[in-house]
């Protein structure tokens, strides 16, 4: 059964050799594989490090706990920003771009030693941050506002960083450019395709604003320029930090159709809609930046409420869109396997044993319910007034970047691991239980600091009872119980993350070997053969009803949740 | 399948299902309210950021806020100057212009003010970004060096009310407060 094809030569002559997945039939070139995997081994390690660093922010902002003190806590917090936020995600997201394109589409990898540059440029990047902000001149947060000043190194770091992950972007171009070439597909690309080019075109112009101001700002570090403008440098930091989730949203919503596709065999309900939808993403989503700037002086209103509502809503839309229409393709496809019984076979009868499919389905609903409503209504251009610099915003984005993007990213390492790394999943048991296990703690972790943040807890402030502050404050009791309760969650959190750190290495290290004839998989993949004939992906399908509820019951939340902050506003002082 | 290339090779003629079309009108349309209804409070609402910024030196605007807290320092039942752990408490007139001064670690000096009446708050930094964040009221505006932001507020509570900051701004980020006191 298992064919490697060695030494098929190509154009530049180059020797590239391939082999076929015994599981999902794709074709998979060697230099792909291994550039997948190293880029997935060090995002790997770089959540356990900042995974680390969160529960110890975490721990010490338990009021009862207090862990660090407060230097320690400071720079511990910047290290979590740059380790979780930037250099997991980012690797973790040059694997999948690497994976969109030469594995999905059957291609070589254009310019494997440019992509080893690049992976070699961003290790040293990632690595010099840390050293950066472990010697303890670097406490500046992730968001290093000026005139607050880093350390040149921390600086320079996040440059090299950036620059190796847009070369490694560059390569994903250059491979759907081979694959086309080649003639490696028939058609159009993959849907899942088409959401990695969304994220790559993202990250190009994310990492451009990366680059316009970490560039001047090193350069003032280094003492070369005497003043950086602080709202300028909000208003284009900010195009990179925000734009980057965009990234990240991008993204996971192709690892979501990809998920449904692999393990359930959905079909996009529409090709057409779907697409619509990413492509809302390239033209809306980088106008974010004014997500932070709502509550500055010195921008106008009308820039605000433009830029905040990414133009009418119009990604916002984009998002919705695929939050009916993944569960739609999925509840199509069980349909299709047979589970119509009632609204919700297909749900309940899902392989939720798989913890690729688990993982997919709680990061689709955390990200909709937690992260998205949340953030649409902090990106109100009023209402962020109510929660800026709160401790609601990092609920809002632990709701999208944690119990969303991390999540998916966890479910995909579950076929990873197989598809690429050729091994099978060690302790199964554990396996299935861990997304459960980090899902509900993130879920908690997002949901209690918006509740602290409700109250008015400061974000990124090491002692809420403010003990040596001039003026004593008190907060209310419930604020220290939504602390403590985040605390609880973030041990939860941590706990599903050192299961999953546990399964991937030891999987990869001492997994049972599937490059054998006959081995089989413990997570199976979908099984074409007991699916009925369609066209496309809502073809024979006249109702979606499930669907339809969840969404139901989604759209009452939203709309429930942005009028009662409304209502909070209307009962502030009044200021113009 | 989405890891596949489509297999009609025309998707784009492929007929919508009636549930994306609906949710993509209901999608877009609440969109359309919510940005609506961000200009409309504008209008029908009272609580909106204002626009009005000027550049400004530092320093002087540090030296204004000194010679406003000395001209409208409250004086006590006695006489003397009125001060709140060690800080002077300041009653500006009504109407009139007020300043805070955010720097390392504390917003300066405490004000006075009277429930229903407005007042035109000067807010800008001597030296780092921080965090205006009045509680339990919960207004959050940033403060930032070289913009002075002018908000005219009313306050519609009587009592006292603590200003913590919440932008980082350095080891003592969690040492800085401030207060405002509003009486009827």
């Amino acid at each position: 059964m298992t064919s490697i094809d060695q030494g098929a030569l190509t154009g530049t002559g180059a020797r590239t050799s391939w082999r076929t997945c015994r599981f999902s039939g794709l074709k998979i070139e060697a230099n792909a594989e291994a550039l997948i995997k190293v880029n997935a081994v060090a995002a790997v390690i770089f959540l356990a490090l900042g995974g680390l660093m969160g529960l110890m922010v975490a721990l010490t902002r338990w009021p009862a706990m207090q862990l660090l003190p407060a230097e320690w806590f400071y720079l511990v917090l910047t290290g979590h920003g740059a380790n979780v936020l930037l250099f997991w995600i980012i690797f973790f997201e040059i694997a999948v771009l690497y994976f969109a394109s030469a594995v999905i589409l059957g291609s070589r990898l254009a310019a494997p030693k440019v992509a080893w540059f690049a992976f070699v440029l961003m290790v040293v990047g990632a690595v010099m941050a840390n050293y950066a902000v472990l010697r303890g001149d670097s406490t500046v947060m992730f968001t290093s506002y000026p005139p607050m000043q880093a350390s040149q190194w921390f600086y320079l770091s996040l440059i090299i960083f950036a620059v190796g992950a847009l070369i490694a972007t560059f390569i994903f171009f250059g491979t759907l450019v081979v694959a086309k070439n080649e003639q490696t597909y028939d058609g159009s690309v993959p849907l899942v395709t088409f959401g990695a080019i969304t994220a790559g075109i993202i990250a190009v112009f994310t990492l451009a604003s990366g680059a316009i101001i970490l560039i001047p700002t090193w350069f003032w570090s280094l003492g070369l320029i005497t003043n950086i403008d602080t709202l300028m440098y909000k208003v284009v930091w900010w195009g990179m930090g925000h734009s980057s989730q965009q990234i990240n949203v991008s993204a996971h919503v192709s690892i979501w159709y990809a998920i449904g596709a692999m393990v359930v065999g959905a079909k996009p309900l529409s090709e057409k809609v779907s697409r619509t939808a990413f492509f809302m993403y390239i033209l809306f989503l980088q106008l974010a930046s004014a997500h932070h700037i709502l509550a500055e002086p010195g921008m106008s209103s009308s820039w605000k409420i433009v830029n905040t509502s990414y133009m009418m809503y119009l990604a916002v839309m984009g998002s919705m869109i695929h939050g009916l229409t993944v569960p739609g393709a999925i509840e199509a496809a069980q349909r299709r396997n047979g589970f119509t019984r009632g609204a919700f076979e297909w749900l309940t009868k899902a392989p939720w044993g798989n913890p690729a499919f688990a993982g997919m389905f709680l990061s689709l609903v955390m990200f909709g319910f937690i992260g998205g409503i949340s953030g649409v209504v902090l990106g109100t251009e009023q209402l962020n007034v109510l929660m800026h610099n709160t401790i609601y915003v990092p609920g809002h984005f632990h709701g999208t970047v944690v119990a969303g993007t991390t999540l998916a990213f966890m479910a995909m390492t579950y076929l990873v691991v197989p598809l690429i790394f050729q091994r099978d999943i060690l302790w199964p048991g554990l396996a299935k239980l861990q997304p459960f296990v980090f899902g509900i703690g993130a879920g908690g972790i997002s949901l209690f600091m918006m509740g602290a943040g409700t109250l008015g807890v400061a974000r990124r402030h090491w002692d809420m009872s403010l003990t040596d502050a001039a003026h004593a404050y008190e907060f209310p009791a419930a604020a220290y119980l939504m602390m403590g309760l985040n605390g609880i969650s973030a041990i939860m959190a941590a706990l599903g993350g050192v299961m999953f750190i546990v399964i991937v290495v030891g999987s990869i290290l001492a997994g049972p070997r599937l490059d054998r004839p006959g081995a089989k998989l413990t997570f199976p993949l979908h099984d074409k053969s007991r699916e009925s004939v369609s066209e496309y992906g809502s073809h024979g399908t006249l109702k979606l009803p499930g669907t339809l509820i969840l969404v139901g019951i989604f759209f009452a939340c939203f709309v429930l949740y942005y009028f009662v902050n409304w209502k909070y506003l209307s009962e502030l002082w009044l200021f113009n | 399948m989405a890891i596949h290339p489509p297999s009609n090779r025309l998707w784009w003629k492929e007929p919508i299902h009636g549930i994306e079309l609906a949710w993509i009108v209901i999608a877009f349309l609440w969109g359309l309210f919510m940005f609506f209804f961000m200009i409309a409070w504008h209008f029908i609402g009272q609580q909106n950021l204002s626009n009005e910024t000027y550049k400004v030196k530092p320093e002087a605007y540090a030296e204004r806020v000194e010679a406003f807290a000395a001209e409208f320092q409250a004086t006590g039942d006695d006489g003397a100057p009125l001060e709140e752990d060690g800080v002077p408490v300041v009653r500006p007139p009504v109407g009139g212009d007020a300043y805070i001064l955010a720097r390392l670690w504390e917003f300066w000096p405490i004000l006075e003010l009277k429930k229903g009446e407005s007042y035109r708050i000067h807010l800008s930094s001597a030296d780092w970004q921080h965090g205006f964040s009045l509680q339990p009221t919960n207004i959050n505006i940033s403060v930032h060096p070289g913009y002075e932001h002018i908000i005219t507020l009313t306050p519609t509570e009587s009592g006292t009310f603590g200003i913590v900051c919440n932008e980082f701004c350095g080891i003592g980020h969690h040492t800085m407060t401030g207060r405002i006191r509003v009486v009827d």
